[in-house]
């Protein structure tokens, strides 16, 4: 059987026990698969967080290095949010330049922590229009099985809380010293699947998603971003359903990220 | 948004309710819509709408380039939204920029849902629309072209895709921003509405909004996208109408 007849049979499969409430690993529809931060992961990273949600398994490291303002922000720092689906994470990816899925991650991401203003990028001005700290947040997406976006931002979330500003590696302090987070952005992804709008979706449930929705909230209450993507559409009603859910699981997942 | 080391900003909204170009929170911005400008196209419109000017063409149903990229079950959507150099203040490197791309994506998957592809297997829609002159909006601006352009085309859809921004200016909900609003409002949330199924393809959001504006602003933004349709409507009535005594349908061509 080829992999498009099996695929077929399996997306009817999926949104037809979705239509009874079901899902293929037996979670219900706004349940989630076990989530894990593990920050510091990799040492030579001036911030790391290794996310496994389920099996989707993404790395995101942090490095900080000196550079000049850009010219039409003298007073601020950079902050580079960029995502790679590498050939390892699964069959479907090729090594070469970035594909549209890539960008989009890496772009829904960036759009979070910055909306957010995750970081206050004027303290990471060291000398206005001179000397400032760009802060390069690089994700590694390690396996691909479905929600790539919400693990690959909470990867970026947890690297971030645990960074270190390297100010004595590069002279311009006396010491290292923690990387100020101001606001913890969280971002959910949801997909449809007939009637039914599912959380944290599989690969295969993504394969078989009627239009996936990513909604990120902050913890004072706001929607910093969103996202609908897949071919597929959302009543206005559906949209606001699924931001309550958004602020559910964001409460949750900010404390796992923060360690409370 | 863009407020780290911004120099100065303007007054988004004034004593009297009305903006900074005088409009109303809920008023959209001037658009006029030409149906079918371009002659080699199979489809085509061009779209002005406040500062924006944005041409769209669309080519095909026709044969797939590249080649691998063929589905035998239904024909692909492949969408380029362009800016060009000269459409914004400062030159913008030619090509397709990282953001151009992302954009492409989600108008392909906003038409992918309401093109009845099944009908074309083995076949591309190429859309391309190009900004040309740009002032917030432009990917709304675009779809909107775009979805005239198909039609124009006369390929068979669940409906045309209208599309509008709301955002918030000054701590209000408002449609339509313009740049400055843009750049100095609070957030900013482009939408492209299918008018007959009340439901969204195209969501995008970024700043800051609680529960209720939000509502708010989905309440705001799709009342405008009907609005726009109700142009798109007309813009194709006024391109297809046979006036009054016109010669047989074949001499229209």
């Amino acid at each position: 059987m080829s992999e498009a007849v099996s695929a077929e049979i399996q997306t009817t499969h999926i949104i037809d026990l979705a239509r009874t409430g079901h899902r293929l690993d037996g979670r219900g529809v706004d349940e989630w698969r076990p989530v894990t931060v593990e920050p510091g992961f990799v040492k030579s990273a001036d911030g790391s967080a290794m996310v496994h949600i389920g099996n989707t398994a993404v790395l995101c490291g942090v490095k900080l290095e000196i550079a000049k303002p850009y010219p039409d922000t003298p007073n601020a720092g950079v902050l580079t949010t960029n995502a790679e689906l590498i050939a390892l994470s699964s069959p479907t990816f090729e090594p070469g330049p970035p594909q549209p899925e890539a960008i989009e991650l890496s772009r829904v991401v960036d759009r979070s922590i910055r909306a957010a203003e995750t970081i206050d990028l004027t303290k990471l001005c060291i000398t206005p229009s001179e000397k400032c700290w760009t802060c390069y947040v690089d994700i590694h997406c390690l396996d691909h099985s479905g929600n790539l976006i919400d693990a690959a931002q909470l990867a970026a979330l947890g690297a971030l809380t645990h960074s270190t500003v390297p100010a004595k590696r590069f002279g311009v302090g006396d010491r290292d010293y923690p990387l100020e987070v101001s606001h913890f952005p969280i971002e959910c992804t949801f997909v449809r699947l007939g009637d039914k709008i599912v959380a944290d979706p599989t690969f295969e449930e993504e394969t078989a998603g009627q239009g996936r929705l990513t909604v990120a909230t902050d913890e004072a209450g706001n929607v910093v971003a969103m996202q609908k993507g897949k071919i597929g559409a959302f009543s206005p009603d559906e949209v606001i359903e699924t931001i309550e859910r958004s602020f559910r699981h964001g409460d949750r997942l900010r404390n796992l990220v923060r360690g409370n | 948004m863009g407020s780290v080391g911004a120099k100065e900003i303007p007054e988004l909204l004034n004593a009297e309710g009305r903006r900074i170009d005088g409009r109303r929170l809920d008023e959209l911005r001037p658009i006029s819509m030409k149906v079918g400008p371009l002659t080699r196209a199979d489809g085509s419109a061009f779209v002005e709408w406040g500062e924006n000017k944005v041409m769209a063409a669309v080519y095909g149903p026709r044969e797939v380039h590249p080649r691998h990229l063929m589905q035998t079950s239904k024909a692909i959507i492949q969408c380029r939204y362009n800016m060009a150099a000269f459409s914004v203040d400062e030159r913008k490197r030619p090509g397709q920029d990282r953001r151009s791309q992302e954009i492409s994506k989600v108008i392909t998957e906003a038409f992918e849902s309401v093109v009845f592809t099944e009908e074309f297997p083995k076949t591309s829609i190429d859309i391309y629309i190009e900004v040309l002159q740009a002032n917030a909006g432009t990917r709304c601006a675009g779809l909107v072209a775009a979805s005239l352009a198909l039609a124009d085309a006369g390929i068979p859809m669940a409906d045309l895709v209208a599309s509008v921004a709301v955002g918030k200016v000054a701590g209000r909900i408002a449609l339509d921003l313009k740049k400055e609003e843009d750049n100095f409002g609070e957030a900013d949330m482009p939408l492209a509405l299918v008018p007959q199924s009340g439901r969204l393809v195209l969501i995008q959001m970024e700043g800051h909004m609680n529960r209720d504006e939000i509502r708010e602003a989905l309440d705001l933004g799709t009342k405008g996208c009907r609005e726009i349709y109700e142009r798109m409507r007309q813009a194709l009535r006024t391109r297809y109408e046979v006036p009054a005594g016109a010669p047989a349908p074949e001499a229209m061509a």
